[in-house]
């Protein structure tokens, strides 16, 4: 099967299904906002450096915790330093985080969770086991562990926060491979011979995707809000790069001055930023799981 | 099954659990890249002493007898000793403890009423304006950091409005003294209840006061689950023939929501209580550091910065054990409530 007719197979009727909103009602709605959120924030750091009226790292460009005002929208913090330009350039860190725990977790998760439920038996129970584990355990906590160790750095974030969450996709895939390999056309393709390499992939992977999708999503808003976490207990990067979280977790201190405008702009970047994820991860979820279907 | 051997059986489930977990955390500390010795001492240290370090924690004998000595000391409730002061893990875990807890108990509090409450006002409008909005304010909860929502409330309450505490448990210094007999007093370390115990209305307001904001800080960040499971819940049950045969009877529809309809809802909010308590201890770290909350969260924080690794393996156990320790209880108690769990 070559990749063409996968696409036509996944994608297409994804976006049907997501536009015509008679059918998918509240979630099509939800998934739309939400993925103009992400395109929205995803452009803007992206384009940071053409459209962010100042260095975001530049110290003293206006007066020390300066209120929002014409020269500087969103005030200064205690460094003079533009909040505007700040928030504009803060999401790369974690844009980077997320993306490439979700890949950690794709490359990993995926084929753990299709071969040990196709196969079965003790290899299934031991896979289980040791995701069930990993599962059960507090995330932040987990990854905090392992952070504190590999040390600070956007790579090192991101295998954190993977550790925590491949058993979301081994989990949601099993429950998943466990159903469909039962089904006739799998059994059919059993008959005519085919391999298991390629029943697995070719003929139990495209049912699973959807399901990957979602899951997928709502990583990348978890992902977020962990590295938010990570950089407030103190493990996030250096100074020397604009980051929400770091405002954040800095902006605390500044609190009993006064200065609301420091924590809330790139707070509510944050929040934004996963709720785009959340909504999109619910939506998907909301369409292709037919129990939460109302 | 009966109830007796699916207790058993579940204890047995959780010893692999948490084998995998101890032997995780073990390796975790001491074969990732970086000697945790030399790390802690961020490499400006003389030989000698790096050597007499770890020979005091033990670092300098073989892996293997490191790992029988780390689980013969946590059968005896030894989490090692810190590498800042040697100062034993447990004494500091078990001192810092009480605080948290007695903030996951009122975070679980605020998040449960609210999240039944406004679950089961959304299925009872379903579709209407109130629905919606119940539902969007589930989401957006999701996707707040629990510090920025904390910083918000700190930034409202405490300094724009002084209406409560910016941060800590108490005045500096003072305790509770809890339930004193003969000169002896006995605390639990929540200062809700040794309030209560020492009969002092005036140490019970201060505690409060001071545990408001934290708690509902966590409590609405993790509300949002309930409202959904108890929504999509409640939206199944009202259609149930018995609930018709409730209203049919001429009950009035307050005694049929929440007398007999919640009632049929409540199992699934048990289990998710139970599923929940990971993510209540992890927003449990961020909101201690958050509000200066002297926990076990504001330790482990505390000692990121220190770099002192000991320290933080023994919370991470701890957390764990604690996480397995209650889904038991919960899976437990499920079965008991919910006989056909042991089939």
């Amino acid at each position: 099967m070559s990749d063409d007719s996968t696409r036509g197979r996944i994608l297409i009727p994804l976006l049907q299904k997501v536009t015509s909103f008679r059918q998918s009602g509240l979630a099509g709605w939800g998934i739309l906002v939400g993925a103009g959120i992400v395109v929205v924030l995803a452009l803007m750091t992206t384009l940071s450096p053409l459209i962010s009226p100042y260095n975001p790292i530049a110290i003293n460009v206006g007066p020390i915790l300066s209120p929002p005002s014409a020269q500087h929208p969103l005030g200064t913090n205690h460094l003079g330093q533009d909040m505007l330009s700040r928030v504009i350039s803060g999401g790369a860190i974690m844009f980077q985080v997320a993306v490439l725990s979700v890949i950690v977790c794709l490359i990993v998760g995926v084929p753990i969770g299709l071969f040990a439920s196709y196969v079965g038996g003790n290899t299934d129970k031991l896979a289980s086991l040791v995701m069930d584990s990993i599962y059960a355990f507090p995330g932040l906590v987990l990854a905090i562990a392992i952070a504190a160790m590999l040390g600070p750095g956007v790579i090192n974030m991101a295998l954190s926060i993977a550790v925590v969450y491949v058993p979301s996709y081994f989990r949601i895939i099993r429950s998943q491979v466990l159903t469909i390999k039962e089904l006739p056309y799998v059994e059919a393709a059993h008959m005519i011979g085919a391999r298991g390499r390629s029943i697995l992939f070719s003929y139990i992977l495209p049912n699973v995707v959807p399901s990957i999708v979602a899951v997928a999503t709502i990583n990348f808003a978890d992902a977020i809000l962990t590295a938010a976490g990570l950089t407030f207990v103190g493990l996030g990067l250096p100074v020397s790069t604009p980051d929400w979280g770091w405002d954040l977790t800095y902006g605390r201190r500044l609190l009993p001055s006064g200065a609301w405008w420091v924590i809330t702009f790139p707070g509510l970047m944050v929040v934004l930023l996963a709720l785009g994820f959340t909504l999109i991860g619910e939506g998907l979820s909301e369409l292709y799981n037919p129990r939460l279907q109302k | 099954m009966s109830l007796r051997s699916y207790i058993i059986a579940r204890i047995l489930l959780s010893v692999p659990m948490i084998m995998l977990l101890l032997t995780f955390v073990f390796l975790l500390i001491r074969v990732l890249p970086g000697d945790p010795a030399m790390l802690h001492f961020e490499k400006n240290v003389e030989p000698a002493t790096l050597q007499a370090f770890k020979h005091e924690l033990g670092l300098d004998k073989p892996l293997i007898t490191q790992y029988f000595d780390y689980l013969a000391g946590l059968l005896r409730g030894d989490f090692g000793k810190s590498m800042q002061d040697y100062s034993p893990v447990s004494q500091q875990i078990f001192s810092a403890f009480p605080a948290t807890l007695e903030l996951a108990i009122w975070a679980t509090i605020i998040m449960v009423a609210l999240g039944i409450s406004l679950g089961v006002t959304a299925a009872r409008s379903y579709n209407s304006t109130k629905d919606h909005s119940i539902r969007i304010f589930g989401t957006v909860s999701y996707a707040i950091p629990v510090f920025f929502l904390g910083e918000v409330l700190i930034m409202v309450f405490a300094i724009f409005l002084r209406w409560f505490p910016s941060g800590g448990r108490m005045y500096p210094g003072i305790t509770p003294p809890g339930l004193c007999v003969g000169g002896t007093c006995y605390t639990t370390g929540l200062y809700v209840l040794d309030s209560l115990l020492a009969g002092s209305l005036q140490d019970l307001y201060l505690s409060i006061r001071y545990l408001t904001l934290p708690s509902l800080a966590l409590g609405l960040v993790l509300c949002g689950i309930f409202i959904r499971l108890t929504r999509s819940n409640m939206m199944e049950t009202l259609q149930l023939d018995f609930v018709t045969a409730a209203r049919a009877r001429g009950l009035k529809e307050r005694t049929v929501v929440y007398g007999y309809a919640l009632r049929n809802a409540f199992l699934p909010v048990l289990t998710m209580m139970g599923l929940q308590f990971a993510a209540l201890l992890a927003g449990a770290i961020l909101t201690e550091t958050t509000f200066s909350w002297p926990g076990l969260g504001r330790y482990l924080v505390d000692r990121i910065g220190f770099r002192d690794y000991t320290a933080i393996q023994g919370v991470v156990i701890f957390f764990g054990l604690l996480v397995t320790g209650v889904s038991l209880i919960v899976d437990i108690l499920y079965a008991y409530l919910d006989p056909r769990i042991r089939l």
